[in-house]
């Protein structure tokens, strides 16, 4: 009782003092809640009402004595009950105004006596005695310490010899009890008038944390509840806390600042004391200003928030709008059946409903602004809200009945409601689902077609029909175009799904096969599958796998792979147990043993497998689906299936394959299992699907070597020369492309290549084709381009110019392969000539201001060979007004490759004096020093080059002493790579002219190592090593030779 | 019946059966003799009547509808003798159980053309679909529903456009969409698989072994299992 009243009563003066308990429901049902246990008390417990309370309650009362009756004695200002303790004083005395009471059974007695006025008895008492546990049982159970005082009671009440010891025990129990039922009743309450609603609260966090992590670009760097613990409605915040609208506790870590401990209540957010030092608790106090809630709140405490809010404000505004897009998803069948309610339902039961959904209606009134900050939003929004009121008028005509005003008004509320609730029950299950487009319907105000009305009724049919009508109606349906979207989303708006995935779950076959070719057919389209797998039709669809019937498994097998084209499906399909029969399905190896006469219904076992291979091609999109497959044991099964001479069967499987592909463990198994094989020869195919497929699957498999030459060895490159002159079908281009590319990375298949004139025809495809082609065919030229009898093929077939053009493009994986090929063919004195000419050095250059690494780091290894190439190489590169400024700041870029391929072009500009000069002005010097310190090979091998390079200007060798690179160089010498070691004693040889980098050199004993160099066969490096080694040997001899004169 | 008699039927009714072979006529024909309860003797026919038959077909092949079980056993008593005899129900059988389509689209256009004038009129439809809706107590007339069942059946069969369906129309129709082959009611064996614990006890009486017998003919492919089964009991049974 202490602890409800205690937290839950809601005292004007916020805790201390006399204060008077607020006039508030939530009180007054806590009060009537106590009279009805104090009255109850005498008959219940008639042995413990006569328990004598340590200390009496006092109260004024605003009772006459008059009023008390037989059992008391009454004076005039005095009433003293009959009823005495053991000393012999009273257990209930009252001497006007002060009333003392020491035992429930008193307590009782007055409350009989009160009558209407027990309201306010009980409330005067329970405002004079705040902890009426202490003063009942004594201040050994002084309630106040929350969660233990179970404990603490029943602990000292075992350790007491009182003899009153049960007594005491049972009325504490009892106490407790009364206390949890009072927080319970006022849970309920709160629960009902909390005004932000928890939902729309943890929506917003939920939202919040999709845009949070690390980076710049995320809104905040981290936001957490501060309690995993979710209370049924919503609320995370403890019971007692609840009552004061508190729904939940949020850590919150913005970019700019201390993390922030927020609370959510129904009042707003605020700032609140921030976690005590014992972890668990909260300091709930508020700290700050009350905000309507978390974002405006946020905006408020950081700025960093803000901005990326408004950055962020488009994907984020996408979501939201995503999210309430389902707020024209009207369910009519939601509508319909509210609709019977309203009608058969009690009167007060829709009132209630109506209130809390007035309530809710309320509340999302109130979050909307939050939300958007952007005004198309808020016009979208108006306007879904504009075509809610109209479609309520369509299913207002649909359900063709009499509906009142008011009644319609009650339905439209209502029906907001539970949209609303669908969005919440929504968001957190759409937020993996990127791919799934946006719900959007048909133009309220266009007039509905005439099929619509048709379908209705043939679903009415369905409804209601026996076998034989529900196929009538089922083969009826199927001759509207299904293909057509009014069609399908007909079938859904008038609860058409529903009825035909329940059709699923009966046993007769006819049904489900009829049902099952129209799921077929409409699935293709991306809402109904959603909806399809939003009412549970997935599992039962999976179980209809197991079926004896052929075609039943087919037709399931078939929907399956419509509908599993979204993540959430495909994840359903696996939890559920559907790829291991899907794999099952491909097992058709009793195709010998079929009977002869097939029978009505049935397919043969080769379209079963097919139809399993088409949805286990959906399933693969999925990384645990293939992985699923493989255990499942798909792979034989596939490859088994491989070796058949359908066409339409190799299709979903070889498509199955390529999915498959991108995981290390299948590629093992096909490279293994003679896959390749089969896939080369469906290429010579006249299917341009299947063609496209195996050249997908080969271009997936052949980053391995084995691959390559095993396409090799069974013939398939000559296949895929031939397939680039078919250009007509871009996807298979792309595909065959692409394994061209992958299988060029060996030489002996470029070899190969060149003799089937692939070369030729690559160079050909350089022009009018799409991106994705051109990736591939660049690609391709790129790894053929390493040798140079291709280069001159790609020179002579006139290739330069159309790779040059193609540099200006933006296609990242383009340009990387581009300005790989570029830079490959700039190796010949020849193409140079002609890059030059059409300037192309200068949009390599231009490429390096590219926002990507992989673009910046492949045009700076192209322009090396251009300027090492290039005619009058100083001049053109001086030409580049601010290109050494820009080639010399990418120094300071974090990634290795980059820095690599800079280091490598600067050790070609600076081989011209007066680029030198300049670079050296723009601070390389220091730049280069500070790369000194790294581990990676690549880059220490450019590095020490450039670093030679650069010694040979003004003072620049004493300037890398100073900036101390000296040191790093050295310990080069001990990594495992021979082009470092060359590098670096190049550099080293370089550096050590300077006394005081000859000194350092000597301190960190790169003698030695360099004495050890001496003795490589390599002979720049032999000779490096020795003309340093002197140039150090030589300072100490001049030293020596000062030192004596 | 002695051996060389059934022999010789078993021999003469194979020859003109496509579906069966000789094993799987003999136990037939045993199965009708076991179910008729004797064998022909001199100018008596012996068969299964009406209700005999019904009673097998809602026992076997689970049919519920009088009117349809009615038109199947038409359809099976060829000869209009108001019986089922030892031939007939070996050519019904096979049809019933093994029949290409085509077969059973005669057959089925047979059973539904209830007055045999070569049509399904619009009335026998409505009288064939007037169970088939569930009966709404709002609805202000009862057979609308059915009429309009009717209309869209028409629509989608009646490709000649006469108001009634011609065999012609329903091949078409069932050749598009094989759902289509028992449009009016079901009369062809439920192809719900129906796995019998088979257990042969002697303590089941001879009507329930036979009843199990033609339980056993519905197994949806007859099985190279399930005639084995068959024969099995009919040994036990002749040997009863």
């Amino acid at each position: 009782m202490g602890l409800a009243l205690a937290k839950l009563a809601q005292w004007t003066a916020a805790g201390h003092g006399a204060g008077t308990l607020e006039i508030t429901p939530l009180n007054e049902a806590i009060l009537k809640e106590i009279i009805t246990f104090v009255e109850s008390f005498i008959y219940k417990y008639p042995q413990e009402a006569k328990f004598v309370f340590v200390e009496p309650l006092e109260w004024n009362t605003s009772l006459a004595p008059s009023e008390f009756e037989s059992g008391y004695v009454v004076s005039e200002t005095t009433v003293k009950s009959e009823e005495v303790d053991k000393n012999g004083q009273p257990l209930l005395f009252l001497s006007v105004p002060q009333i003392k009471i020491r035992s429930f059974g008193q307590l009782s007695r007055l409350l009989f006596i009160a009558k209407t006025a027990k309201l306010k008895e009980a409330q005067a008492c329970v405002e004079a005695n705040r902890d009426p546990i202490v003063k009942i049982l004594g201040s050994d159970y002084n309630t106040m310490k929350e969660d233990s005082i179970a404990l603490n009671i029943l602990d000292k009440i075992t350790r007491d010899d009182d003899p009153e010891r049960e007594i005491k025990k049972k009325i504490a129990m009892l106490l407790k009890q009364l206390d949890r039922h009072l927080l319970n009743h006022s849970l309920k309450h709160i629960s009902l008038e909390i005004s932000l609603n928890p939902m729309t609260v943890k929506k917003d966090i939920e939202l919040l944390k999709r845009f949070s992590g690390k980076g710049d670009q995320t809104v905040l760097e981290s936001i957490e509840y501060t309690s995993d613990y979710e209370f049924s409605n919503g609320c995370r915040a403890p019971p007692w806390r609840q009552i004061h609208g508190e729904m939940c506790y949020v850590l919150v870590k913005p970019h700019d600042g201390e993390t922030l401990c927020v609370t959510c209540s129904a009042g707003g957010v605020f700032l609140n004391g921030g976690k005590t030092d014992d972890e668990e608790d909260i300091n709930y106090e508020r700290k700050g200003s009350i905000y309507k809630d978390l974002v405006t709140f946020l905006r408020e405490k950081s700025p960093q928030f803000l901005e990326n809010m408004s950055k962020q404000g488009i994907s984020f505004n996408e979501e939201q709008q995503k999210e309430k897009d389902p707020l024209s998803e009207a369910p009519k069948k939601d509508e319909a059946a509210a609709f019977h309610k309203d009608i058969s339902g009690s009167d007060k039961r829709s009132l209630e409903k109506n209130q809390i959904n007035f309530g809710r209606n309320q509340m999302t009134k109130r979050l909307e602004p939050s939300l958007n900050w952007k005004t198309t939003v808020n016009y979208k929004q108006s306007k879904g809200s504009v075509k809610e009121i109209q479609e309520d008028k369509h299913t207002g005509k649909l359900e063709k009945t009499r509906l009142s005003v008011s009644l319609g008004r009650a339905q439209l509320r209502r029906k907001s409601a539970e949209k609303i609730e669908e969005i919440i029950s929504d968001s957190s299950s759409e937020s993996e689902e990127d791919e799934e487009p946006p719900d959007h319907r048909q133009e309220a105000n266009a007039d509905l077609p005439s099929e619509y009305w048709q379908i209705q009724k043939l679903v009415k049919y369905l409804k209601g029909g026996n076998q034989t009508a529900t196929v009538i109606a089922l083969c009826s349906m199927r001759d509207f175009n299904l293909a057509q979207e009014t069609c399908q989303l007909a079938i859904r708006d008038v609860g058409g799904l529903e009825v035909l995935i329940n059709l699923l779950e009966t046993d007769e076959v006819k049904c489900k096969i009829g049902s099952l070719k129209i799921l077929k057919e409409i699935s293709h389209n991306p809402q109904i599958r959603r909806n399809i797998v939003d009412l549970g039709g997935l599992p039962i669809m999976v179980n209809i796998l197991d079926s004896p019937h052929k075609s039943l498994k087919c037709l399931a097998a078939e929907t399956i792979a419509n509908v599993a084209k979204f993540t959430r499906a495909r994840r359903v399909v696996r939890q559920y147990g559907g790829i291991t029969k899907l794999v099952a399905l491909l097992d058709c190896a009793h195709d010998s043993t079929e009977p002869a006469q097939l029978s009505l219904y049935e397919a043969r076992d080769v379209e079963v497998a097919r139809c399993g291979a088409l949805a286990l091609w959906s399933c693969s999109k999925s990384h645990a689906n293939k992985e699923a497959m493989r255990k499942a044991g798909g792979f034989p099964l596939l490859a088994q299936l491989l070796k058949t001479p359908h066409e339409n069967m190799l299709i979903p499987v070889v498509g199955t394959l390529q999915e498959c592909a991108s995981e290390e463990n299948y590629r093992a198994a096909i490279k293994a299992g003679r896959i390749i094989e089969s896939l080369v020869k469906n290429l010579s195919s006249q299917n341009e699907q299947l063609q496209e497929h195996c050249a997908m699957a080969i271009y997936q498999c052949a980053e391995d070597e084995e691959t390559r030459d095993l396409v090799r060895l069974h013939g398939g490159l000559k296949p895929l020369a031939s397939l680039l002159n078919k250009t007509d079908n871009k996807e298979r281009l792309a595909a065959v492309t692409g394994a061209i590319w992958k299988c060029s990375i060996s030489k002996e298949n470029v070899t190969k290549f060149r003799e089937y004139k692939a070369i030729e025809t690559l160079v050909g495809l350089l022009t009018d084709q799409p991106e994705e082609v051109l990736v591939n065919v660049v690609g391709a030229l790129g790894e053929c381009c390493q040798e140079l009898e291709n280069r001159v093929i790609i020179r002579k077939c006139g290739g330069i110019q159309p790779l040059v053009n193609l540099l200006v493009g933006i296609n990242q994986a383009l340009l990387v392969n581009v300005t790989k090929v570029v830079g490959a063919c700039a190796v010949e004195p020849e193409s140079m000539m002609i890059i030059d000419r059409l300037d192309g050095v200068r949009l390599l250059w231009s490429l390096l201001k590219n926002p990507h690494p992989d673009v910046k780091a492949s045009a700076a290894w192209a322009l090396c060979p251009c300027i090492e190439n290039a005619k009058d190489a100083g001049e053109m590169v001086r030409s580049f007004v601010g290109g050494l400024e820009l080639i010399v700041n990418l120094l300071k870029s974090d990634n290795k490759e980059v820095l690599a391929s800079v280091c490598a072009a600067i050790t070609n500009i600076a081989k011209d004096r007066e680029n030198l000069a300049v670079i050296t002005d723009h601070g390389v010097v220091p730049l280069l020093s500070k790369l000194a310190n790294t581990n990676n090979n690549k880059l220490r091998h450019h590095l020490a080059e450039a670093i030679s390079r650069c010694c040979m200007w003004g003072r620049n060798r004493v300037a890398f002493g100073e900036h101390k690179a000296v040191a790093p160089l050295v310990r080069y010498l001990k990594s495992s790579d021979t082009n470092v070691h060359r590098a670096t004693a190049q550099a080293l040889y370089q550096l050590s002219e300077d006394a005081d980098n000859c000194i350092t050199m000597h301190e960190n004993g790169a003698v030695k190592l360099l004495l050890d160099m001496v003795g490589s066969p390599d002979q720049d490096l032999q000779e490096a090593a020795a003309g340093c080694i002197s140039n150090i040997r030589r300072l100490a001899l001049a030293t020596e030779k000062a030192r004596y004169t | 019946m002695n051996r060389k008699k059934l022999q010789k039927l078993t021999d003469t009714l194979t020859k003109n059966c496509k579906h069966f072979n000789k094993f799987e006529v003999n136990c037939l024909i045993r199965l009708f003799y076991n179910l008729v309860g004797g064998v022909e003797r001199q100018g008596l026919i012996i068969g299964l009547d009406r209700n005999a038959f019904r009673n097998i077909l809602h026992v076997t092949f689970g049919m519920t509808d009088d009117m349809i079980m009615d038109r199947v056993f038409r359809a099976f008593d060829k000869d209009n003798d108001g019986c089922v005899n030892v031939s007939e129900w070996v050519h019904g059988l096979s049809l019933f159980l093994r029949g290409s389509l085509e077969e059973k689209m005669k057959y089925c256009f047979e059973v539904f053309d209830l007055n045999g004038d070569g049509f399904i009129s619009k009335e026998e439809m409505f009288h064939m679909l007037k169970n088939s809706l569930l009966k709404q107590p709002t609805e202000e007339d009862p057979d609308e529903g059915i009429k309009d069942l009717v209309e869209i059946t028409l629509k989608k069969m009646d490709h000649d456009h006469d108001g009634k369906l011609s065999f012609a129309d329903y091949e078409l129709a069932v050749r598009k969409e094989t759902l289509l082959l028992e449009a009016f009611g079901p009369c062809l064996p439920d192809p719900k698989v129906l796995i019998a614990r088979w257990n042969l006890k002697l303590k089941y009486s001879k009507i329930q072994m036979n009843s199990m017998i033609c339980e056993y003919l519905n197994v949806y492919i007859v099985s190279k299992r399930s005639w084995m089964y068959i024969e099995k009991s009919l040994k036990l049974l002749d040997f009863l």
